[in-house]
Formats: C-alpha cells, structure tokens, sequence
C-alpha cells in the first residue's frame, strides 16, 4: 500500500475509534450531577473555542500565512448579529461569506 | 418512520451548511496534490472538519505515522466527550451495531442537534440526522476537489469563514435563551484567546494543529462552568436545609 493509503486509513481508524469508544461501551447512566452538568456544557464549550479567535483569521487568502482580516472581523459580527436573530445556519454561512468577499473586493479600492 | 423522516428534517440545514465547508476541503486538497477521489474518499470515512485540514496538512508534508496519529486524535478528542455526553441520551438497552452506526457521524454540528433533543435520542432520528449531511459533506467535497480551478485565491479564502459562521449560528441562539449556555461560550471563548494569544501559554495552541488548545479550553470552560452550577446547587440544599429547621 502506497504512503498515501495507510495515511487515510490511519485517519479514519484513529477518527472512529474515538466516537465509538464512549456511545459503544459506557451503558451506565451517570448519576453524578457534575459531570452531567460538564458533558451538558461542552458541545457549546468546543464549539465556541474552536470558533474564537480563529474565525477572524479564517478568510485569509489561500496559500497565505493565516492573519486577522477585516473582512473576516466584519463577516463575523454579521454572523452575530444574524444568529442573534435567529437566522439559520445555512443563512449565516452564506451570508457570511458573501459580506467577506464584499469587503475583500472594496477594500483595494478604499486604500 | 416518522422519526426517521423528523431527523432528516432537522438534518438537511446541516447538510447545505456542509457544502461550501466540504467544497474548501476538496479545494485544497486538490490544491496539494491529492485526486477528486482520494479527498471524497477522506470526506466520507472522517466526516471531520478540523481533522481532515490538518491531516492533509501533514500527509502532504511527508509526516510519520504517529505524528499523524497523534495530531488526529487531539484535534478529533472532541468527539470523544461528544460520544460520551451522547451514550448519556441513548438507552441503555440500545445493541452495539446501532451505537456503532450513530457513532460514525458524531459531527459538531449533528451531535449539537441531537443534544438538544429534549428527550431520548432514538436510532432512527439518529440515522435521519445524520444521511444528508453525509451526502452534503462527500458531494460538496468531490464538487469542490473538480472546481478547484475556477476560483479566485482571494475566493477560496474567503469560504473558509462558513464553518465558524455556522459554529456562530448554533451557540448564539441558546445561549440567547440560557445565561449558563452564554456564559460558557464566553468563557470557552476567553480561554481559547488566553492559550493562543498569553506568552508561554501559548505554546499549547502550536502543537498538534491547535487541537491541545481546543480541548483544554473546552474541558476548563465545561468544568468551570459545571462547578459553579454545583456550587449553587449546594447553596440552594443548605438555604432550603436551614429553612426546614426553622419550620
């Protein structure tokens, strides 16, 4: 098998094995408040530290050292403001990456 | 059935979400040097965001075995409290080869959806849940991977802000609706900026692809978040304690 095969296998095993272990063998419901209240919290955790500070670097150029763009801190505050409104997630998205791209196009002509 | 066609419901904003996601994915992949197939192929037995950028990162570079091991796992640890929280909504009675099915697509997004199921998370919502969003992420990446010549640079960067953006249109609502959803997205949020941005801390968020980073301000934020709930609980057992003796 070529280097590239075993790395995706690699991938995938290393992936699934992780989501399986917990839901395939923990059977006990926990009783203990704690750590009900812990596993409540952490989807909104992860995903908010997974989502700051890096969104503001993630519309840099492709193929450029990821920085902090002003088109991203403006699509983000959109997002904001959307999901505030109760806007969808596919609206957000979508949104979000046509206000980044505005700005990337009028920029250059500002400065 | 009916349950069936209710996950599929919930799902399909998920799976539009995915697109523009997936399609950056088969982008770039293309970009370094893998084919169409090989990144659908990767899309559609990862179903990983994070896990996927940075394993293609390394594969182009050449890495080891282990450090691509290692990377995956951090970055993908998440998964790992995901599934825990998730084997806390499913019965208990539930037969391994469904737990090993749903387990397959315990995503931020489809988990984030499934945990907020006011009540017990059955195998059929479960499979409906998660049948687009497959299709959207494998599709949207094999789209991506033949367009990857028609667009911009500037373009290609710029769709890389969907994934947070849809990150921000799952935790802002609750959080809008519960002050302890808000608070710990605040918090997870301020310790996230402290490891990457505090000298000396921040050496944390440059290994492993930023995934130690991820998961410790997680961890801390949940726990921090859980103690203060419990803190009040107790506060709560002792004034209703006192008030039982005064009675």
């Amino acid at each position: 098998m070529s280097y590239v095969a075993i790395c995706m296998f690699l991938m995938f095993l290393t992936t699934y094995l992780i989501r399986v272990i917990p839901i395939g063998f923990v059977r006990k419901k926990m009783e203990n408040l704690w750590i009900q209240d812990f596993l409540y919290y952490i989807p909104f955790c992860v995903l908010s530290a997974m989502t700051f500070p890096d969104v503001l670097y993630s519309t840099s150029t492709a193929g450029t050292e990821p920085h902090i763009t002003l088109s991203a801190v403006i699509a983000t505050a959109v997002a904001i403001i959307m999901s505030w409104r109760k806007r969808g997630l596919v609206a957000v998205a979508i949104v979000a990456v046509l206000v980044a791209i505005a700005v990337e196009l009028v920029l250059p002509l500002l400065f | 059935m009916n349950e069936f066609i209710r996950g599929i419901k919930r799902g399909f904003p998920i799976c539009l979400g995915y697109i523009p996601v997936s399609f950056t994915f088969g982008l770039v992949a293309v970009k370094m040097g893998f084919t169409p197939a090989q990144a659908t192929l990767i899309s559609l037995t990862n179903m990983a965001s994070a896990g996927q950028f940075a394993g293609i990162r390394l594969i182009e570079g050449g890495a080891a075995y282990i450090e691509l091991i290692i990377t995956t796992f951090v970055i993908n640890l998440r998964y790992f409290l995901m599934s825990l929280s998730l084997s806390q909504k499913v019965n208990p009675e539930m037969p391994f080869y469904k737990r090993a099915v749903m387990a397959y697509c315990i995503t931020d997004e489809v988990f984030a959806l499934a945990a907020m199921e006011p009540e017990e998370v059955n195998f059929p919502f479960f499979g409906g849940l998660m049948l687009t969003p497959i299709l959207g992420w494998t599709s949207g990446t094999l789209l991506g991977a033949i367009a990857s010549n028609l667009l911009s640079p500037m373009m290609q960067g710029c769709m890389g802000i969907a994934l947070y953006c849809m990150f921000i249109a799952i935790i802002i609502p609750p959080a809008r609706k519960s002050r302890k959803v808000a608070l710990a997205v605040v918090v997870a949020a301020v310790l996230s900026c402290i490891f990457k941005y505090v000298p000396g801390i921040n050496t944390l968020s440059k290994v492993g692809g930023g995934g130690w980073a991820i998961i410790t301000a997680a961890i801390l934020g949940a726990a921090i978040c859980a103690t203060i709930k419990e803190v009040k609980r107790r506060r709560k057992a002792a004034v209703v304690a006192a008030e039982g003796r005064e009675a």
